[in-house]
């Protein structure tokens, strides 16, 4: 892993190396290089399974994490790509003429945090969701719970417990719910 | 509320030649709303109806969500439910049970509402598991329905996550003594208040695109 | 095979300009079908879409999302252990790979180190929840062509497999058994020859399977040579698991890189050479088989006591530094994986479900999918061997 990224850094301006496992390392990619370094794993490092496409938001930040983990299983070891987004321009390189299956993931990125990837096939239909009315769902600042009950009609005489209070009275009854 | 294409209406050009409009909307749904279907004249004719129909349960087989995977355990030796008299069928045209099987998610439930239009009177639906009760598991999702008799007519809820073969058999069995007592009137109820159960599906389902009653 | 009635290909759309199709439906020429998600011959509840031309299919668009609940988001507002109950239902024929998967990446960023024991139980639960798996499949396999007969006797099966579960879990179909930390207890008594006159009953019914279903004349004819994936779209596409191991590649990541016990194990791959619906089902027929060998092997080779939970920090203050990791194993369709982004909180803060499906369902069935008569169509979908659910989460 420590070669591969000695020589990948040669090549393109890489972030750090976080090795996770002895066969799991991710890596910071800036997004205009990108492809390049997709191309490179894919041609010349054996590096030809795309695993999974998705992306993290770091709503703190402002920014989203586009992640691409490629599999060599010659060698057995996974590459992870890390790459930055800002979260309000939201867009990103199609890859799907370089992994069909992208498309797919693509797809579903720009329906679930709305990222947009112009040029990827199918891109404006929906994908998952019907006739949906709100922020895409996957994003931090979406609250599930706020739109389930202001959408849906429930059922009254739901009872949720916390689940500290409720081992608290388990285990020691007769004290005080908040007990500090 | 956009269209889609196909449901566009449009000329089309047969095989033969022969050029004629189609409007999918008009053509493929019937728009005529449905109507309360009163009992027989004589109530022992009714009650012989009801015993009769109690004996023929045959289930729609379009398994909404997971409690599916218990339906196979049931068509086959180990449960084999078909010696109740209940049976699965692959359309809705010959299906008088719709055993809502989980969650809805929107989507799913516009499709479930248009099979359970389809089906032919009398009709009944069973809601399965905890998440067609009050969500069960997914009671903070923004995709799938809490309640289900909001949208369709439920005769019998079974709870459970999942509910195993054997707690279908025992539905089963009390689907039929509701059905024997006459108490069984789900597709009455839903034509009775039509505009209630329509008002609340279009509340959820945000791209009504067909019309209000299709059969 | 012999073709009787060549298509007219003169009537097939032209391709535009952007690579979509030109498919006028005034015309006349082509029809759209929906198949699903009301249909006997679909795989769950997903449908494709088909523009056919006479009764061939010259487009076909996979339709996911009906079973959808949001289960990346609904995971983040969970704490790391109120996260478990709901990470099995994902998937519902084979739930225990996502427990595992969850279970695997929660304890290699918190750095939890599984017992012996465990391990060994996990691998077999695992193995156990395969043949399930293989068993639905060789029953839709077969009930989409026709043979009901073969459903009723593997359900059978796999309900005596169930039998196993529940007494070793409690539970028939969502185990939760796998949690982070180990398995939640150990195996009861006399669990070992229950277990090998389970897999007795396997045996003899794979070998009633293997006369009625794969020797059967009509079978044959219906799938040899049909549907073939191409081994250059292996990669393409993220083909794995068994539709890989048919096209010849020995892609297992059991054997690739060995997670849990399996490097202590003795088994193959099982490969075909056709890649065609017929060699995949053979594929996966024989898989049982080396699923029955494993279980045999572990429950040999297992220690025989031991602690099965390592134990946890206050679940309910559970915080896990920030990290992230992905891990995989190798479930009855391909590659399953969990992808975990941790930030340092008591939550988790994304979770993304790698499911093989996803691949083989949207992509790959799209386009093997043209080209084929729609009476295979069902076929074709139930050989790839999808479970929806865990497409769309």
């Amino acid at each position: 892993m420590r070669e591969l990224y000695a020589r990948l850094k040669a090549l393109y301006p890489l972030g750090e190396l976080t090795e996770q496992r002895k066969n799991l390392a991710f890596v910071t990619v800036p997004a205009a290089h990108l492809r390049d370094t997709l191309l490179h794993l894919r041609d010349k490092e054996g590096f030809t399974h795309l695993v999974l496409l998705t992306a993290v938001d770091w709503l703190e930040e402002g920014q989203f994490q586009l992640t691409y983990l490629l599999n060599n299983r010659a060698l057995a070891c996974d590459l992870g790509l890390r790459v930055l987004i800002q979260r309000d321009t939201a867009t990103m390189e199609s890859i799907h003429d370089l992994w069909p299956t992208a498309a797919t993931y693509q797809r579903e990125l720009r329906e679930m945090f709305g990222i947009d990837f112009p040029g990827s096939p199918r891109i404006e239909e929906e994908f998952i969701l019907e006739g949906w009315n709100s922020i895409p769902p996957y994003r931090r600042d979406f609250d599930t719970l706020k739109y389930a009950q202001e959408a849906y009609a429930e059922r009254p005489g739901r009872v949720t417990h916390d689940p500290e209070t409720h081992m608290r009275l388990q285990m020691y009854p007769g004290q005080h719910p908040a007990g500090k | 509320m956009t269209t889609k294409p196909e449901l566009m209406k449009r000329m089309v050009k047969g095989p033969d030649g022969l050029e004629f409009e189609v409007d999918p909307l008009r053509d493929y749904y019937c728009e005529a709303p449905p109507t309360v279907m009163p009992g027989a004249y004589i109530q022992i004719v009714e009650d012989f109806f009801n015993w009769a129909r109690s004996k023929s349960l045959w289930i729609l087989g379009f398994g909404t969500g997971c409690g599916a995977i218990e339906m196979r355990p049931l068509m086959t030796p180990r449960f084999d439910a078909y010696r109740f008299g209940v049976a699965w069928r692959p359309t809705p045209r010959q299906a008088n049970l719709f055993i809502i099987s989980g969650y809805l998610s929107t989507k799913t439930l516009k499709r479930a509402i248009r099979a359970y239009e389809q089906m032919q009177n009398p009709k009944y639906v069973i809601g399965l598991g905890s998440c067609t009760i009050n969500g069960g598991m997914y009671w903070d999702s923004y995709n799938t329905i809490k309640k289900l008799d909001e949208y369709l007519p439920v005769d019998l809820y079974i709870a459970g996550c999942m509910p195993r073969p054997e707690a279908l058999l025992a539905g089963f069995e009390e689907m039929k003594k509701i059905i024997r007592t006459g108490k069984a009137e789900g597709a009455n109820q839903y034509a009775e208040n039509f505009a209630w159960y329509k008002a609340n599906q279009k509340r959820v389902i945000h791209d009504w695109d067909m019309p209000d009653y299709n059969w | 095979m012999l073709d009787i009635f060549p298509p007219d290909r003169t009537q097939y759309p032209a391709k535009k300009a952007d690579g979509t199709l030109d498919i006028d439906l005034t015309s006349g020429k082509y029809l759209k079908l929906w198949q699903g998600p009301n249909h006997p011959g679909i795989t769950g509840n997903m449908s494709v879409e088909l523009t056919v031309c006479g009764d061939e299919v010259v487009e076909g668009k996979t339709h996911v999302g009906y079973l959808h609940r949001g289960f990346e988001k609904l995971m983040e507002r969970r704490t790391f252990i109120q996260v478990f109950p709901i990470v099995c239902r994902v998937c519902v024929p084979e739930p225990d790979f996502n427990e595992y998967c969850y279970a695997a990446c929660v304890e290699e960023l918190a750095g939890i180190e599984v017992p012996e024991m465990a391990k060994w139980i996990r691998a077999m639960i695992l193995e156990m929840g395969r043949i399930n798996s293989y068993m639905m499949y060789l029953g839709g396999q077969a009930g989409a062509l026709g043979q009901g007969v073969i459903g009723q006797w593997t359900t059978y099966v796999r309900d005596l497999m169930l039998d196993r579960f529940e007494e070793l879990t409690g539970a028939r179909i969502y185990h939760m058994f796998i949690l982070p930390g180990g398995v939640r207890d150990t195996l009861p008594d006399g669990f070992a020859g229950r277990m090998e006159e389970t897999l007795c009953e396997v045996e003899k019914t794979l070998k009633d399977v293997y006369d009625v279903m794969f020797c059967n004349a009509v079978f044959k004819k219906r799938t040899v040579g049909m549907g073939v994936i191409d081994p250059s779209w292996l990669e393409p596409y993220g083909v794995t698991g068994p539709n890989a191991r048919a096209a010849g590649v020995a892609k297992d990541v059991r054997k690739d890189s060995p997670y849990l016990i399996y490097d202590q194990l003795d088994f193959e791959p099982v490969t075909g050479q056709n890649s065609d619906i017929y060699t995949r089902a053979d594929v996966r027929r024989r898989d049982v088989w080396v699923s029955v060998d494993l279980i045999r092997q572990i429950l040999a080779k297992m220690p025989k006591s031991g602690a099965v939970m390592a134990p946890l920090p206050n679940v309910l203050h559970w915080q896990i530094p920030r990290g992230e990791t992905y891990v995989r194993g190798e479930c009855s369709r391909g590659e399953y994986g969990y992808y975990l982004v941790t930030d340092g909180s008591g939550y988790p803060r994304r979770i993304n479900v790698r499911g093989p499906s996803y691949t083989h369902a949207m992509a790959l069935l799209e386009r093997m999918i043209v080209g084929c008569n729609i009476s295979d169509v069902a076929a074709l979908m139930v050989s790839l061997h999808t479970y929806p659910p865990e497409i769309e989460r």
